[in-house]
């Protein structure tokens, strides 16, 4: 982790990924707070853990399947009144394909 | 004249017994609302008519001489990131601002079922990410005790309601310490129960692999109560565990003779605080004069808990609020194109502090820094919760105070993110080892503000946290001591 600052164009390129517009301002200030943080984070690196397994999940388990049945679900009209836009029955959503005609 | 501050059980026992009506207690409490939430801010919404159509379905029970549940006619506050049918559900986030569920969460289905009365939907930081309340993108809540401290975060308004007697009971969430810090905070009893004992099921995601619902009250045994209305095995949540519920309540009247209070010698010296230090040594000693045993123990990695959890919990949260892109709920600010519609909407929906754990969990799952961030935060994960395994072979239970301090004020550490982390760190090392944690009050400071201790226990040793906090209640707990600037 010995280069783990971040800079600007690292920012704003994690932005993109994360789908998170930042203004010139805000992403100078987002690169100030996560260099403090990530260099707090730093001192992770006083600690050998390359032998140490990872933890994804504090208690053991395992996944269990359900019978597959059918079940009843929510009401399509109760689910799409939540949608910002919807149509015919579906989610309506800017164009995504060009299509000639 | 002064509020009669009732318990859940008092309440339940004069509806059963046909002294009140369900419903005339819950005009009360909702009376009571409306007159404090301008103070305090602490409910989003008041739910009026669901209210009363609850407390009228239990009078309805009562007349038709049915069983009343656990709970009948007890009123309670809900966070906001528990989705309620029919009732807005906003994380405190403009993204989700008008967002009304189809479903109820499991544990509003157990409450329902409980008899209890949702009187209303608590504020919180934003998709519960924060410790003070103050990421909510609908203000800031007031800590009952001092206006202007922070109730503590990020299930702020479930603290200040239940500590304001806005209801005697709430649900909050917890991650790293969301029930247990606020609870320290406000002056009443949460508890985070072992990963897996709470169905997960309508509780909005933040970090998948740590969030659990815990319960909030303002006494021990109301809040075990509630720990056994709303626990148990819940198929929708693939992570719900198939153990039977404990006896919370009962474990409350157990003897803690004989029981091993672990102490973290080390981390309670190094306390700046002398009064928190004070009072954690004042319950250990009421702990030890009960006939408990005190050992000393040792945490030697949870130093490193804040790095782990702002890695782990940012990298989860940023993979579970992909989903708000502005397409099938909450706000929608289009753009030119698809790509430019889901950057506006998260732009304009997410608040700071969302969008910077956002980020930093993008960066840290990211190309080229998994292993050096993601995957490292989980390897040290592992040696956190192993010593929790050690200190488990000499005690019962892991003795720490729930806050470096008591609360802090408004606005104090909104400008420094790092500083804000660096408050949780007795919250976070449980919370990552996945065991159960309470925090129960242990005293009052010299300025009036109430200062928590946390309990932690194996996984599904609930009830012997009951047990013993409700011995720190019996000794030095704030059951009868009140906000004094409420009426």
């Amino acid at each position: 982790m010995a280069d783990a600052k971040i800079t600007l164009e690292q920012v704003l390129h994690v932005a993109k990924l994360a789908r998170l517009a930042l203004s010139e301002d805000e992403a100078r200030e987002m690169q100030q707070q996560l260099d403090a943080i990530l260099g707090y984070m730093e001192g992770l690196d006083e600690l050998d853990v390359s032998d140490v397994p990872p933890t994804f999940h504090s208690i053991p388990m395992d996944a269990p399947l359900r019978p597959d049945v059918p079940d009843r679900c929510i009401h399509r009209a109760e689910t799409l009144a939540q949608a910002p836009q919807s149509e015919a029955g579906g989610y309506a959503v800017p164009l995504v394909l060009e299509v000639d005609s | 004249m002064s509020f009669p501050w009732q318990s859940a059980f008092e309440i339940r026992d004069q509806v059963e017994k046909g002294a009140v009506s369900a419903v005339d207690v819950t005009r009360a409490y909702l009376d009571r609302a409306e007159t404090l939430n301008p103070k305090l801010a602490c409910f989003l919404s008041i739910d009026h008519e669901g209210a009363l159509a609850s407390a009228a379905q239990v009078d309805r029970a009562r007349r038709d001489g049915e069983a009343l549940g656990p709970l009948a006619g007890v009123p309670i506050a809900v966070k906001d990131n528990l989705c309620t049918r029919g009732v807005r559900t906003t994380c405190a986030s403009k993204i989700l601002g008008e967002y009304i569920p189809p479903y109820d969460a499991h544990v509003i289905e157990a409450l329902r079922g409980s008899g209890a009365v949702i009187i209303g939907k608590t504020n919180l930081d934003e998709f519960a990410m924060g410790s003070s309340n103050e990421n909510s993108a609908f203000g800031n809540v007031a800590n009952p005790w001092d206006f202007d401290r922070a109730p503590g975060g990020s299930s702020g308004g479930s603290a200040c309601a239940t500590a304001a007697g806005l209801a005697p009971l709430a649900l909050g969430s917890d991650t790293g310490g969301s029930v247990r810090q606020p609870a320290a905070f406000c002056g009443i009893t949460a508890i985070k129960p072992t990963y897996g004992r709470v169905s997960r099921y309508g509780l909005i995601a933040f970090a998948s692999s740590l969030d659990q619902v815990g319960p909030m009250a303002r006494s021990v045994k109301e809040a075990a109560t509630l720990l056994e209305v709303v626990s148990g095995y819940d198929r929708r949540d693939a992570t719900s565990a198939q153990r039977e519920v404990g006896a919370y309540a009962a474990a409350c009247d157990r003897d803690v003779k004989g029981l091993r209070i672990g102490v973290v010698r080390d981390l309670l010296d190094g306390l700046q605080d002398a009064e928190v230090k004070a009072s954690v040594e004042g319950a250990l000693a009421a702990l030890d004069k009960e006939g408990a045993t005190l050992v000393d123990v040792s945490l030697p990695h949870a130093e490193h808990a804040v790095s782990v959890y702002y890695l782990i919990a940012t990298a989860e949260a940023s993979s579970n609020l992909a989903r708000f892109d502005g397409i099938r709920y909450g706000l929608r600010v289009p753009g030119a194109d698809l790509a430019e519609t889901y950057t506006n909407t998260r732009a304009q929906g997410f608040g700071p502090e969302v969008r910077r754990r956002i980020m930093l969990g993008t960066y840290a799952l990211s190309a080229g820094y998994y292993d050096a961030f993601y995957l490292k935060a989980q390897r040290v994960r592992t040696l956190i919760r192993r010593d929790y395994d050690t200190a488990f072979e000499s005690c019962d239970v892991v003795c720490t105070p729930t806050t470096p301090t008591p609360a802090f004020a408004l606005g104090e550490k909104t400008g420094n993110p790092l500083e804000m982390y660096l408050a949780d760190i007795f919250t976070l090392p449980p919370s990552l080892a996945g065991v159960a944690a309470i925090s129960t009050p242990s005293g009052l400071s010299s300025s009036g503000l109430p200062i928590g201790l946390q309990l932690v226990a194996p996984p599904f040793e609930e009830e012997r946290l009951c047990t013993i906090a409700q011995a720190v209640e019996n000794a030095c707990g704030l059951t009868d001591k009140h906000p004094a600037r409420l009426d």
